[in-house]
């Protein structure tokens, strides 16, 4: 029998995250573009103006050319983990299969019923079911944003299940420790508060672009003053709920942590790089301590206090993650990648063993042995300590530009908020407001690429490696795909984008309707 | 409850309800396969469009359903079919994904692909969809070219359970005749039942008179690859497995047996077809309602199919390349803890029907107009 391709799994990964960051691109702004016209449609109902309904039915038309897309693109990641992941699939679908088919029977259907009555109900319903209507199917998209992160942290922090060596995969035993594990919570909250903030950056961005062309001043001042409200609250939350991830990825996924510090050799009283330059060509897998930055500006202590609340704490690097002999927080010492190799190994020979023996004492003997090693199981898949190693540079930069940039998102709202009806006066401003809008994507893909490509090899973090976790396809096929989808969402993004545009220069709909 | 074969009659209960509403729900696909037949006139052919596109996402949230379904109640079915018969679900994902573009953006300024692109491509998923579901399905009985090995996972050189003995990775279902006779028996269906859901929901006599008049032919086609298919069905020899060891055998006219051993399930397949029936000829005679006696019709017969696919010991994907390969409910499933928890949550599903309905109830409780098209744009 072949070998697995690595090339394989290269071009699985490029799909999935090919899809993924597309997908990305549309499910954010409907999660904050949603929140802003539910809360302008309530004014309406509330006030009985008609200027808040057209300010509404303008922010709800951009989200439904923005929706259609993260419809488009959603089904295709839901299937590849069975398609490209199919290995996953089996071994962990009995825990990992339970958020997706939630997501579908309590999220989407709320979503995909009653964003029809939002569109086509406006005579057909009250005012006040269709208010309602508007805010299910916000809640839906948010309900769905919970089961898919849900999901996700399980990934990043697999809870709540125990390795059943007779049907050869993972079995959830506890529902809570999953649904409601601290890293989903914190998953979830920081994810949709960093979409929020994409929702009201796009809002005062379309909104200064009124401001520039001279149009629509009324309409364009109030959304600001919504959305500035809004965005500035979710900047707050999304700062705190980062810290709260920053530990949690310092307690669960330390490999990350330090690769995105570009930690090589980690100790006590470390200091977070608030930004710097690595050495490029520089070996993160291997080799001394020498210095891997041509510049950095550290805030000394930080890292240490963000990730063990003490500043004086022990921080590993890369070196320590992969030579071990570091004390852990319990009191043990940590074991060298080899060793966990080494266990990983043991564990699936067992795992071998128990499957093909029929001799009781010799299945028991394996059993026991597998049990002592499998929190090390997917470690023996792995052929070099090396391949625990993310790609440093990579997470390293998308790191500092998620943090600057929701920082310079917290000073941009305040901003606007102090400035009030002056904004109208002040046009660098406003032109920045409008420069200010593709920023905010980038900074929610670069947050989801420290998130990712942190946490390789991994497919779950230490338990399955991407290696196998994929599908017995051949490369070829993979490689037509994710042309064919490339070429394809690139093509309906475009579309997308001219829509978009054309939808804004035309603006709200005028006072007489 | 604790006996895990309960849960597992009951999810591929639930997988079964799903995949009948998701093919009733297509009736939005066969709509837009129609929409240059039944609409001459861009007014009509806007009517047609603002008639499905008011429905698309339920049935594509009910496919999405559905996967998910599949995927927490029985993972090893969308490990093994998904990572093996790759072509066909990419072909499938493809059709939903460029429909799901189509409605917000056909009729948008800026449409840089214009109008009629975005029509293909809802004709493309209106024909494609129910065509290659239906042939997938069809793979239910007469079987796929996969093999399963979970002992592979004690391989760190090749650790995958699950690989396809094909290279055509899932095209080949479309070269075994029974397979393509269910594809287009689901998709004539959905034509059937989008004329019939025109009729009683567009106020338009043209209209109507266009979709009384194609209604026979529809019907006609349907039930001659419906009916061919359902007797070369019974007659065909099943995938059955001993309840005890999880043997897989060959048995002849297996599904027959399911259906004379299963009472209550051939009650509903007759039930199934006469309201289908029935609903040809209301649609025929103009009734306004026999959308609904069909609907209900189609939802029978195809959950009756499928129970019969899983139930009473049958092997419901089976392998033509390794027999014990075969997937059974007892042997694909999720653990009784993950059953038993989707279960409880499975009890909120008359909740989500009941909001489907009233929302469904207060967009269709007046038909289309040409005014209100005209209103829309």
């Amino acid at each position: 029998m072949e070998p697995i391709d690595s090339s394989l799994v290269d071009w699985s990964r490029a799909q999935f995250a090919l899809t993924a960051m597309y997908h990305w691109l549309f499910v954010p702004l409907t999660l904050g573009l949603g929140v802003v016209m539910a809360i302008m449609e309530t004014l309406y109902v509330r006030t009985g103006r008609e200027f808040w309904k057209r300010t509404a039915r303008f922010w709800m038309k951009l989200f439904g050319i923005n929706f259609a897309m993260g419809v488009a693109t959603g089904i295709i990641l839901e299937f590849e983990f069975g398609t490209n992941w199919s290995n996953y699939s089996w071994f962990v679908g009995d825990i990992f299969g339970a958020p997706l088919a939630i997501e579908g029977i309590l999220a989407f259907f709320m979503e995909s019923t009653f964003i029809a009555v939002m569109y086509f109900g406006w005579n057909k319903v009250s005012k006040r079911a269709h208010l309602a209507s508007t805010w299910l199917t916000i809640i839906g998209a948010t309900l769905s944003a919970w089961w898919i992160l849900v999901a996700n942290a399980w990934m990043q922090h697999p809870v709540g299940m125990e390795f059943n060596p007779d049907t050869v995969r993972n079995e959830m035993v506890d529902f809570a420790a999953v649904a409601f594990s601290p890293v989903a919570v914190v998953k979830f909250c920081h994810t949709v508060t960093s979409s929020w903030v994409l929702g009201a950056v796009f809002v005062v961005g379309v909104s200064c672009w009124y401001l520039l062309r001279g149009q629509h001043r009324e309409f364009a001042l109030s959304s600001i003053r919504v959305a500035a409200w809004f965005g500035l609250a979710a900047s707050l939350l999304t700062a705190h709920t980062g810290h709260l991830s920053g530990r949690d990825i310092a307690l669960y996924q330390p490999m990350k942590l330090a690769a995105a510090e570009g930690l090589y050799a980690g100790g006590t009283e470390q200091g977070l790089v608030l930004g710097g330059i690595l050495r490029p060509g520089a070996d993160w897998t291997a080799g001394t301590d020498d210095e891997r930055f041509l510049l950095k500006v550290e805030l000394p202590y930080a890292l240490s206090y963000l990730a063990t609340h003490d500043l004086h704490g022990y921080v590993p690097g890369i070196r320590n993650l992969l030579e071990g002999g570091y004390k852990l927080p319990d009191g043990s010492v940590a074991l060298s990648a080899e060793e966990m190799m080494k266990r990983g190994r043991v564990a699936i020979d067992a795992l071998a063993v128990y499957r093909s023996t029929e001799n009781p004492e010799e299945k028991a003997a394996a059993l026991t042995t597998l049990r002592q090693n499998f929190p090390w199981f997917g470690y023996g898949y792995l052929k070099s300590p090396r391949e625990l190693v993310p790609p440093v540079p990579l997470t390293f930069y998308s790191f500092r530009i998620m943090v600057m940039l929701g920082g310079y998102f917290i000073v941009l709202f305040a901003g606007l908020l102090l400035l009030g009806q002056r904004v109208t006066r002040w046009k660098p401003v406003q032109l920045a407001v409008v420069l200010t809008i593709p920023l905010a994507w980038l900074a929610s893909q670069a947050g989801w690429v420290v998130a990712e490509v942190g946490r390789q090899p991994w497919s779950i973090q230490g338990l399955l490696p991407n290696v196998a976790a994929i599908s017995r396809l051949d490369t070829g096929s993979v490689q037509t795909t994710f042309f064919i989808f490339l070429v394809l969402f690139t093509l309906l993004l475009v579309a997308e984008l001219s829509i978009m545009g054309k939808a804004i220069a035309t603006g709200p709909e005028p006072e007489s309707t | 409850m604790n006996d895990i074969s309960f849960y597992q009659e009951y999810w591929w209960f639930l997988i079964s309800l799903l995949g009948a509403l998701l093919v009733f729900l297509m009736f939005v696909q066969g709509g837009q396969s129609l929409i240059w037949t039944l609409g001459r006139t861009e007014e009509q052919r806007r009517m047609l469009l603002l008639a499905t596109g008011r429905k698309w996402e339920l049935t594509f949230t009910t496919l999405v359903t559905f996967g998910g379904a599949f995927f927490a109640s029985f993972p090893l079915f969308y490990s093994t079919s998904f990572g093996g018969a790759y072509w066909v679900w990419v072909l499938i994902l493809l059709c939903f994904v460029v429909q799901a573009v189509s409605y917000e953006f056909q009729l948008k300024r800026g449409n840089v692909l214009g109008t009629t692109t975005y029509r293909i491509f809802l004709l493309l998923n209106g024909i494609l969809g129910p065509l290659l579901i239906g042939t997938a399905v069809g793979t239910f009985f007469t079987g796929a070219e996969f093999v399963v090995n979970k002992a592979a996972v004690a391989n760190p050189a090749m650790p995958v359970i699950s690989y396809w003995a094909s290279s055509w990775h899932g095209l080949e279902a479309a070269l075994v005749p029974q397979n393509l006779m269910l594809g287009m028996s689901v998709l004539l269906l959905t034509r059937v039942l989008a004329c019939l859901y025109f009729a009683g929901n567009i106020a338009d006599e043209a209209l109507r008179e266009n979709c009384r008049r194609r209604l026979p032919l529809e019907s006609g086609f349907f039930l001659l690859f419906f009916l061919t298919w359902l007797v070369r069905w019974l007659l065909s020899t099943g995938f059955a497995y001993m309840p005890d060891s999880g043997l897989v055998y060959l048995s002849p006219y297996k599904y027959l047996n399911n259906l004379l051993e299963m009472p209550s399930v051939l009650t509903l397949l007759l039930v199934g077809v006469l309201l289908v029936l029935g609903g040809m000829a209301g649609g025929m005679l103009g009734k306004r309602r026999a959308f609904w006696s069909a609907g209900a019709g189609a939802v029978l017969t195809v959950l009756a199919l499928l129970l019969c696919a899983g139930w009473n010991h049958t092997a419901y994907y089976p392998s033509v390349t390794s027999l014990q390969s075969s997937l059974t409910i007892a042997n694909s499933s999720s653990g009784i803890f993950t059953l038993k928890t989707m279960s409880v949550v499975s009890l909120i599903i008359p909740f989500v029907l009941t909001y489907i309905v009233w929302a469904w109830r207060a967009l269709d409780k007046a038909p289309i107009t040409p005014q209100e098209v005209r209103e829309e744009h």
